[in-house]
């Protein structure tokens, strides 16, 4: 940073959002100041504004937002007093925006390599021509495959991987001054994650470009950013200096976020002449003639959580399907309590069914909206438990009261009245109306915010003690399953790669894969990604 | 709820408002015909084409029956058995709609490609055919506009089904052991609602227009009942003299279209989500 000229400039931003009661505030008057060659990180939970204030640093606001008062002066221009015209000719040319995910920014009918000609063709940087062979010049410093030919695919031709940093090499095509990354290693796995990380990182430190890097995932920020701010509901929260951030935050809420992490679940002992509530045994499912589980076998305890864990595509949801019944097994089988369970779900009795419970990621379609939260948990209770009237009402009541949710206030709400967190829960009372042995968690805590998630990890370990539940726990996230897990389960490509208890699996010596996935998981450490990239390349990996 | 209700309703714009005027004027004249008309809908009462007069507002038809009353007592019968045909052609269309998309496979496809078939058939000229061979009562009439117009509804079900059965609420009521009746009325239903109530009113003015046409073909609503279609067909060789009157059910129909059309507007407009 040896520049110290400021690139952009914000001042006093308000942005207003349009509801069904008029303008609401968004952005509640935030300062920023980006010098040039430097990185800031944004960070916040959702609807903190952090995306809106990304785009506004280019003098746009999403439909039915309008920036209400502020300015947003670039390079000596005030960007909102500048005609459209004139704010076109800057976006794309001197400010780029990365979007979160690449594979619905980019027009599916092109090919890459088109589509990144576009932008310095329509600016007047580069013929066509030119742009081509700069495009590849870019995919070969973004470490693509391939980086001659790969433009000529098309979007659906490479992996989402190869696309976040396509999309990165476009935004760089006009070598802006400042590019605004949106979460753009949000929608990858980890082992992609830090591949793109380092790329976006040695481009944009070879080029002195400034940046804008969005993302709630501090363990990222710390990586990226020479500079941090904390936003909460549209407002700073407080700014520093990385390393400054990451050692002593002041605020406490930014404290808070630096100490979710640390949630760790009570471990539980089992007696070894325990048997399995559900044991999976040797299967083999596919889908069509595509082979997705191969020989698959592990059990789950009572009282134990089996964290399954694994990249998008290594069969983890696969085989929660097979032992919902939804999936039926090509060979081997599912047992409960030593029984075989019929292989589908409608051969299942009423009372194999009750068992086996399942809570979905995403609560918003997990939950019928047009039920109120009284049948959406009555009416498992009354089939499977028989009770009506008053006492399903009671029970209904004590299930919100065991999810820390206070009956009086939700029991007429519909899911649309919640938040996500308060959604989640009720996808868990609902699970527990069944009075279940077992219940498979399918990614719960991805869709939401790290304090809301560290409170539904929270609750389910309290219920786990207090009603003896075992959990099959399916995550692509480390960190969660470090705080909940009693067993392991690594699953790679349908197979399962290593298993057993969590100190074992994630102690050394690691299988391969299981050390490539450990290493990948972003530390809150600033220097962990140089640490990690030298130690791969000594290592000859 | 009805407080809710009544909130919705004061977002309506104006074009749904008269829309809504229109609807509950003619169920409240379907509803009040024998009160409202001055005479009986069958009786002679007077020449032949008479003009509009203090006694008769509207004039006489073409075998002096009063017009204004024949209106009113018409809202009764178009209208009526309009609603009546839609309703079972929804019931049937539904039905069979929601139930495909949860089975899918073999019973998907047998219904699907029967339902193509149907509809394949232009459906003016099937209803007539149906009718000639099946004999033109009001009853025939009912059940073969039900069923030609029920592939339509058939069709709509069961896209919109397709896409709520997907949902992992439907798979935890699956899993859950619910039975079809269940998937069908508490799950599926309530989300469906939306724009099945937008065609209900579409299909409506389709069947009512059908009828009408049907009628004024000399195949529907047979006399001395009194039909708006076939009081147009009664009287249309009065046109040739100027005469206002073959107008009247036809205007009579126009508006309700329109009315309907409008109130479905609004409301497809409201399901959809979108703001302006």
């Amino acid at each position: 940073m040896s520049q110290s000229d400021e690139i952009l400039t914000i001042k006093g931003l308000h942005i207003e959002g349009k509801t069904d009661e008029g303008w609401s505030e968004i952005v509640k008057g935030v300062d920023l100041s980006l010098k040039k060659g430097e990185i800031l990180g944004l960070i916040g939970e959702s609807g903190a504004g952090k995306s809106t204030i990304g785009l506004a640093a280019m003098g746009y606001a999403r439909g039915g937002c309008r920036i209400s008062a502020g300015e947003i002066i670039f390079d000596g221009h005030n960007l909102l007093e500048m005609s459209n015209k004139g704010q076109r000719r800057i976006r794309g040319r001197r400010i780029a925006y990365v979007a979160q995910s690449a594979a619905a920014s980019f027009n599916p009918t092109y090919k890459l390599i088109d589509q990144y000609s576009e932008g310095p063709v329509f600016h007047h940087v580069m013929s066509k021509s030119e742009a081509e062979h700069d495009a590849k010049e870019l995919y070969r410093r973004m470490q693509l495959p391939d980086p001659e030919m790969i433009g000529y695919r098309y979007p659906h031709q490479v992996s989402g991987g190869q696309l976040q940093r396509a999309i990165t090499a476009m935004a760089m095509s006009c070598r802006p001054d400042i590019i605004i990354f949106d979460e753009p290693t949000t929608a990858l796995d980890v082992t992609t994650q830090i591949e793109v990380l380092s790329a976006i990182r040695d481009i944009v430190n070879q080029s002195g470009t400034a940046a804008i890097y969005i993302t709630h995932d501090l363990a990222v920020v710390a990586q990226m950013a020479d500079r941090v701010k904390v936003l909460l509901k549209g407002a700073e929260i407080e700014e520093a200096d990385t390393r400054t951030m990451l050692r002593a935050p002041r605020d406490t809420y930014t404290k808070s976020l630096w100490a979710v992490r640390s949630f760790q679940a009570t471990p539980k002992k089992i007696e070894s002449t325990t048997r399995p509530v559900v044991s999976v045994q040797n299967v083999s499912a596919a889908y069509e003639t595509q082979l997705v589980l191969t020989d698959v076998s592990f059990d789950i305890f009572p009282c134990q959580t089996v964290a399954v864990v694994g990249e998008s595509g290594s069969g983890k949801s696969t085989a929660a399907r097979v032992m919902t019944g939804l999936l039926e097994p090509s060979s081997g089988s599912v047992k409960l309590r030593d029984e075989p369970l019929p292989s589908v779900y409608t051969d299942r009795s009423k009372k194999q069914l009750q068992e086996i419970q399942m809570i979905y990621q995403s609560a918003d379609t997990a939950l019928n909206p047009k039920q109120r939260i009284r049948e959406i948990i009555g009416w498992p209770i009354e089939f499977y438990t028989g009770l009506k009237g008053n006492a399903n009402e009671n029970r209904i009541r004590e299930l919100l009261t065991m999810i820390e949710m206070d009956p009086d206030e939700f029991i007429d709400r519909r899911p649309g009245e919640l938040s996500g967190g308060q959604k989640q829960r009720i996808g868990i009372a609902r699970a527990l109306a069944a009075d279940p042995s077992m219940i498979i968690c399918d990614e719960v805590t991805s869709a939401l915010d790290q304090l809301v998630a560290e409170g539904i990890l929270r609750l389910l370990d309290k219920l786990q003690q207090d009603l003896d539940l075992a959990y099959m726990f399916i995550t692509h996230d480390i960190a969660t399953v470090r705080a909940i897990a009693d067993d392991v389960v690594v699953m790679k490509a349908g197979k399962v790669v290593e298993a057993g208890p969590k100190a074992e699996v994630f102690t050394p010596p690691h299988d391969p894969y299981t050390e490539l996935l450990l290493s990948s998981v972003p530390e809150m450490d600033p220097d962990w990604l140089d640490n990690v990239l030298q130690g791969r390349a000594s290592s000859g990996n | 709820m009805a407080r809710n209700f009544l909130k919705i309703l004061k977002t309506a714009p104006p074009s749904s408002v008269f829309g809504m005027v229109v609807i509950a004027i003619y169920i409240l004249v379907a509803f009040f015909a024998p009160l409202l008309a001055p005479y009986s809908q069958t009786e002679i009462v007077d020449a032949e084409f008479m003009p509009p007069s203090a006694e008769y507002w509207l004039g006489t038809d073409n075998l002096g029956r009063d017009m204004l009353s024949r209106i009113v007592y018409g809202a009764r019968n178009t209208v009526g058995i309009a609603f009546f045909t839609t309703i079972l052609a929804f019931l049937v269309g539904t039905t069979l709609g929601i139930f495909t998309s949860i089975k899918g496979g073999w019973t998907d496809q047998i219904l699907g490609r029967l339902v193509d078939t149907l509809m394949a058939i232009p459906s003016l000229i099937f209803k007539l055919l149906l009718l000639t061979v099946f004999g033109t009562t009001i009853i025939n009439m009912v059940l073969i506009i039900a069923l030609v117009d029920s592939t339509r509804v058939f069709r709509l079900a069961r896209a919109v089904s397709m896409d709520i059965v997907v949902m992992e609420f439907i798979e935890a009521a699956r899993l859950r052991g619910d039975g079809i009746w269940r998937l069908v009325t508490r799950e599926i239903l309530p989300n469906a609602a939306a724009p099945l109530a937008a065609e209900f009113g579409l299909r409506f003015c389709f069947v009512f227009l059908a009828i009408s046409a049907l009628s004024f073909l000399g195949l529907g609503i047979q006399p001395p009942l009194a039909d708006w279609g076939s009081m147009v067909r009664d009287n249309a060789s009065l046109i040739a003299f100027g005469e206002f009157t073959p107008l009247i059910p036809a205007i009579a129909i126009a508006l309700l279209t329109i009315g309907v059309n409008f109130v479905v507007d609004w409301m497809l407009h409201r399901s959809s989500g979108l703001k302006d």
